[in-house]
């Protein structure tokens, strides 16, 4: 059989970086084919060569795409052929329906008009198709994350998609709507659409990937077919290039006293008067002690560690903090951080860096005090607090005047890390410090974790990913809807146990 | 990037690295130098006649002023459309508590500044705090300012005022040097007046720039930070400290050093030390660049947005007598459309409408490259309507030369 995508030979190079060398990629009509690989790896380097963002001749090698050679001169050339790239942010307008988003650049019109009923008709069709029953008028804005990944797929085959790619599609979801969406994957591949799939989630590949190919350093390493008994611990291998048996490092747990206490805390949303949004939760953590907080997305983890954090979210707050039995005034956020707190957002882009700004920049930015005196910052001791925690985080940077924009995510994660480890906390709220980063980056974060513990300090972790959760912690909180519904000794935790709590709540 | 590495290879590479990256600053420098050899060609030598120097800083002092609150305003993400009215309305307010009111000139200029201060509170209040867009706030603030100096006047002209206070801005330091020494020096040049103080001041002042110069190399290659390349250093050096003495030979021999100048020359340096090395400074590029990570990362956001606009407020006052000290008297339109003079200076110099970039020296350079336009086109008797054309394409072609800029850096 030909295939429908080969690319032989892909060079590019960027100034100073070679980031993709002589790849070499086959996809078969009809399969769903897995591209993995650590982040930085030339995944999507790799992608955006295939569907034109980088055109014909900013590379070098070929693309056969259904057996003849094609050049594609950008983005707008391989759509008319049938290739689309749903990427890792979406690329819908919150401000439009679902509708409109869906024919955006391709509206159903003639000489300029709209045709509203022909959009509508054919958006309630796509929708269907993709299993969302949302009304076509609905604002993009108004449908959660997962909704919109099918929005965007939706879109995707008002297209008449041959190829489709998706770069990262389940990475800001929850486990339910990625299954979802992997069954629409599923489904797709039995209408005849062939997938490229590039994912972190090795799990997931495994359900729905018939041929995995593993990209290391900008090269092609392997491709194998996935349903022969591939383990994921062999994908993990030719992804690192080292055999990681453990996937999480081991730490000594020893807990000692108590060390945060938080009482009877409330939180009312700061939009929506009289939306309650965390209700009465009380939780503790001690000394040397990894406490995990389980929950689905919208349970309320992240808006009760922000609103702990200085009240930055929320409104009518009530409850109270203690640190070794003192009460604590966490009223504002750089009182929060004096008295020990740090909190490390999911959203390191939007929320934790400075995309613009330097590693040095953005490590001491919570703490400039401690560089500066009078006022007047001292360069030299910047450096010097940088070149620290470059090093004892590993933090991959050319220099620490690098602008972090420029780092990987795993890499731009430890400079959020060093920000915060400056700033010498008792108590780190950790949220989702591992979304989006590759596994090596992974063992690597959940190693400064363990050095944090053993330092004595309280670290609290909230994720999405349940087997992180068990894999790091002493204690899981379990959440749900805005209040804590189980607290689970590690060895009493499961997945399964998370699960039911959450459910039967 | 790398650090610079002994042997020529290796040298001529990092300068070129270097001028690649810095690639805005150089330019900027460069196109000011080159516009002001155009007209000095164009103009026949009259652009820099020593007293269309002296002109020259009169004439734009209290647009890079505003300049130097605008930058912060545009860093920390913002934009005040008011300094231009507000200007205005401080330089009223001062002539009619001077001329009609009879109110001593230092405290008149006091209230003023404390005027300005309080502007700036009442517009920055509703930006900081209640997270109303600075345009729309600051256009209210344009028109409400343009009106209440309308008001305050009745619509008339309101001046002369004392010498006292003319000399803020057409007054020049007293020479303390001999006038003997004066007098040979002047000889010597072939001037009819060499003022002693300015070329002290100015060979001091080029002394002090280069020392601080070196020892900031010293430091850096000390601890192994990598630095501008050496021939880069004292070929800007050579540049800027020449066209400085060159400036300041100029003005000494005419009057010597406008009060003006010394003013200007201050505030600049304050507010370049300010915005690159102290904590506030920092933290309003933070603020600028990710409000919201700023905020997190327990910067008070609020406030130094509202600080920002006090600063601007205060600046706008100072210029507001210097305005109208320079033409004795205070009138409805001073400082009319003046806002968009600061602004695109601002633009020129590099800032990003975005907030988080943009440099002091950038915006001191982007006034100055349009005040030498206005004044070299001025001489050479360009018809207003030109002008115009041509400085709203200079503006176009620096900010399109910034987004390519980037864009190549990727």
């Amino acid at each position: 059989m030909t295939p429908i995508l080969e690319m032989r030979g892909i060079t590019k190079t960027f100034p100073g970086v070679k980031a993709l060398d002589e790849v070499s990629f086959q996809v078969q009509p009809g399969e769903i084919h897995a591209l993995v690989g650590e982040n930085g790896a030339g995944k999507s380097t790799l992608m955006k060569v295939l569907s034109g963002v980088y055109p014909h001749g900013s590379f070098e090698g070929e693309i056969l795409y259904e057996g003849q050679p094609v050049e594609f001169a950008g983005i707008h050339d391989s759509e008319r052929r049938g290739i689309i790239i749903i990427h890792q942010e979406l690329a819908l307008v919150p401000l439009l329906s679902i509708a409109e988003n869906i024919f955006l650049g391709n509206e159903c019109a003639s000489r300029g008009v709209l045709n509203w009923r022909e959009t509508f008709s054919r958006t309630e069709k796509l929708l269907k198709k993709v299993g969302l029953s949302e009304a076509p008028g609905t604002l993009v804005d108004k449908i959660g994350v997962g909704k919109q990944q099918l929005v965007e797929i939706a879109k995707a085959l008002s297209k008449d998609v041959k190829l489709l790619i998706l770069d990262e599609p389940t990475a800001a979801l929850q486990e339910n709507d990625s299954r979802k969406l992997l069954d629409l994957m599923l489904e797709l591949k039995a209408q005849g659409v062939t997938s490229i799939i590039i994912s972190h989630k090795l799990n997931e590949v495994r359900q729905v990937a018939d041929t995995v190919t593993v990209i290391r350093d900008g090269r092609t390493i392997t491709t194998r077919d996935a349903k022969a008994g591939l383990s994921e611990a062999e994908i993990v291998r030719h992804m690192v290039g080292r055999d990681m048996s453990h996937r999480y490092p081991i730490r000594e747990r020893r807990a000692g006293d108590l060390l945060m206490e938080v009482d009877g805390w409330n939180v009312w949303h700061p939009d929506h008067a009289g939306r309650q949004v965390i209700r009465d939760i009380s939780f503790n953590v001690r000394e040397g002690e990894v406490v995990g907080i389980a929950g689905l997305m919208g349970s309320g983890r992240t808006e009760l560690a922000m609103s702990i954090f200085g009240r930055s979210w929320g409104r009518n707050i009530s409850g109270g903090v203690r640190l070794r039995g003192k009460p604590l005034d966490v009223g504002a956020v750089d009182r929060a951080i004096a008295a020990g707190l740090a909190y490390v957002t999911e959203d390191r882009k939007a929320l934790g860096l400075i995309l613009d700004e330097s590693v040095k920049f953005n490590t001491s930015l919570a703490r400039l005090e401690a560089v500066a005196s009078r006022g007047v910052l001292d360069d030299l001791r910047d450096i010097e607090v940088a070149e620290r925690y470059r090093n004892a985080l590993g933090t991959r940077t050319p220099s620490v005047s690098q602008k972090v924009g420029n780092l990987s995510g795993g890499n731009q994660q430890k400079v959020v890390l060093a920000k915060w480890l400056f700033t010498e906390p008792e108590v780190l709220m950790l949220d989702e410090p591992t979304r989006g980063i590759d596994v090596g980056a992974k063992y690597e974060i959940y190693s400064i974790i363990n050095d944090l513990s053993a330092q004595g300090k309280g670290v609290v972790m909230i994720s999405s990913e349940m087997p992180e959760l068990l894999g790091m912690c002493d204690r899981i909180y379990v959440m749900s809807e805005g209040a804590i519904v189980g607290e689970l000794p590690i060895a009493e935790a499961s997945q399964e146990r998370i699960m039911s709590l959450i459910v039967t709540e | 990037m790398e650090i610079q590495a002994p042997g020529q290879v290796q040298a001529t590479r990092g300068v070129r690295t270097y001028l690649r990256s810095h690639m805005r600053d150089y330019g900027l420098l460069f196109a000011l130098i080159a516009i002001i050899a155009f007209f000095q060609f164009m103009t026949d030598g009259t652009l820099m006649r020593p007293v269309n120097i002296t002109n020259l800083f009169l004439q734009n002092s209290y647009i890079i002023i505003m300049a130097l609150g605008m930058l912060i305003v545009i860093v920390a993400g913002h934009i005040d459309l008011s300094v231009g009215s507000v200007m205005g309305f401080v330089g009223a307010f001062a002539a009619v508590a001077i001329v009609n009111w009879h109110l001593p000139v230092v405290l008149t200029v006091l209230a003023s500044l404390m005027m300005g201060a309080l502007i700036g509170a009442a517009q920055g209040y509703w930006v900081a705090y209640w997270k109303i867009p600075s345009f729309i706030v600051t256009l209210a603030g344009m028109l409400v300012f343009r009106g209440m100096s309308l008001w305050l006047l009745q619509g008339q002209s309101v001046g002369p005022f004392p010498q006292i206070f003319q000399r803020l801005s057409t007054g020049f330091v007293p020479d303390i040097f001999s006038e003997g020494l004066s007098k040979s020096l002047a000889a010597m040049a072939g001037s009819f007046n060499f003022n002693v103080l300015t070329m002290v001041v100015g060979l001091l002042v080029a002394a002090l720039g280069i020392w601080m110069g070196l020892r900031a190399r010293a430091r850096n290659r000390a601890y192994g930070i990598e630095g501008e390349p050496a021939a880069f250093f004292w070929g800007r050096n050579l540049v800027v400290l020449g066209a400085f003495l060159f400036l300041m030979f100029k003005l000494a021999t005419f009057r010597g050093l406008p009060n003006v100048l010394v003013t200007m020359g201050v505030l600049i340096v304050i507010y370049a030390f300010v915005t690159e090395n102290t904590v506030i400074g920092r933290r309003i590029y933070a603020l600028g660049g990710n409000t919201k990570a700023a905020k997190l990362s327990g910067i008070k956001t609020e406030r130094l947005t509202f600080l920002s606009f006090v600063n601007m407020g205060v600046l706008a006052a100072l210029a507001g007598l210097i305005f109208a000290a320079r033409l004795n008297t205070a009138t409805p339109k001073a400082g009319y459309g003046l806002e968009l003079d600061v602004i695109a200076a601002v633009f020129i110099g590099g800032a990003s409408m975005a907030g988080g970039s943009g440099k002091i020296m950038g915006a001191v350079v982007g006034a100055f490259i349009m005040g030498v336009m206005n004044n070299g086109m001025s001489i050479m008797g360009i018809g207003i309507d030109y002008q115009q054309v041509i400085k709203g394409l200079v503006l176009l072609a620096a900010v399109i030369f910034d987004v390519y800029n980037k864009q190549k850096q990727g």
